[in-house]
């Protein structure tokens, strides 16, 4: 039984309330996890752990979501590859690559400004949603 | 860790806030329990006229329970590291001569970390006991050799102290290393 986008979306919302003690109206579609909802590093393990018991159905078959596939890991090594990022700003072959580790989110902000602090915002609860319509539909 | 010696040369308090485990099941849930004293020294630091143990050291009595569970799942391969406290209610204070038991959980492991829950009750005759406190904590695994950075050693569980809890659970349990 698929759950629609805006079940999963609901639940995100439960998780991210839970994980960041926040309130539930300050959890938008397009609320930046880091910025806007000030996760730290822990949380992200915290969301992370939160999301695979939340779309659990089968405990002899619990839903896990591989390390590095949602929040990616080592981003900060991109940032001293000059094929990457040169003079502050995000190269076209950075964008690409980032894409590769981000395929959920939603660049079109990143592409008109592409700089190291614009890269911060990929990570919103809408990302996160399209990634698990994807792992789950 | 391990001891620290005072300007006069005593040592003082080691740091550990349990006293032995009763129940341990690797990589699923374990239960210790501690004896409270008033020769505690921090349990005069909250009301100084009334003694009680602080709830920031029920909070580590379950990180170290919690701590070593997690620990032993893994065979003590990475450092454990307490690295958030998600949730911890309180219903009573813990007062000299209490014996509070610490019950906690592994509700997920991975290679990143781990997050317990855990119940803290009032005595040692079982769950059902007078609820002391609920606590939720994370811990995060870093490799013993992670990169070269050095991180300050009080961050880290294991010491053997704690590693000597189990091995006295064990024993006495009958169950061989």
């Amino acid at each position: 039984m698929a759950l629609s986008r805006e079940e999963i979306y609901s639940k995100v919302q439960g998780v991210l309330v839970d994980a960041l003690g926040v309130d539930e109206e300050e959890v938008t579609p397009k609320s930046r996890i880091s910025a806007d909802l000030g996760a730290e590093s822990i949380d992200y393990l915290d969301i992370l752990f939160r999301l695979e018991k939340a779309f659990t159905t089968d405990p002899t078959k619990p839903f896990k979501i591989p390390r590095g596939e949602l929040f990616p890991e080592n981003l900060e090594a991109l940032q001293s590859d000059e094929r990457f990022v040169k003079d502050g700003k995000i190269t076209p072959d950075g964008i690409a690559e980032m894409k590769k580790r981000l395929p959920f989110a939603d660049f079109s902000e990143l592409e008109k400004n592409p700089t190291a602090e614009a890269a911060q915002s990929l990570l919103t609860v809408d990302a996160i949603t399209n990634y698990l319509v994807s792992k789950l539909g | 860790m391990g001891n620290r010696h005072s300007a006069f040369g005593n040592d003082l308090m080691r740091w550990i806030w349990i006293d032995r485990f009763a129940e341990f099941h690797s990589g699923v849930s374990a239960v210790a329990i501690k004896n409270v004293s008033l020769a505690e020294e921090h349990l005069h630091d909250v009301y100084p006229a009334y003694p009680i143990v602080p709830h920031s050291l029920i909070i580590e009595g379950m990180a170290q329970t919690a701590g070593i569970l997690v620990g032993e799942a893994r065979q003590f391969r990475e450092k454990v590291i307490l690295a958030k406290i998600g949730k911890a209610t309180f219903h009573r204070l813990v007062r000299p001569g209490d014996t509070i038991a610490y019950r906690a959980k592994i509700d997920q492991l991975s290679d990143a970390g781990a997050s317990i829950s855990g119940t803290v009750t009032l005595g040692s005759n079982g769950p059902a006991d007078a609820a002391i406190a609920e606590i939720e904590i994370m811990f995060s695994h870093i490799d013993k050799n992670l990169a070269g950075l050095s991180f300050p050693e009080h961050n880290f569980v294991f010491t053997e102290q704690f590693t000597d809890l189990l091995k006295t659970y064990r024993d006495s349990a009958g169950i061989s290393i």
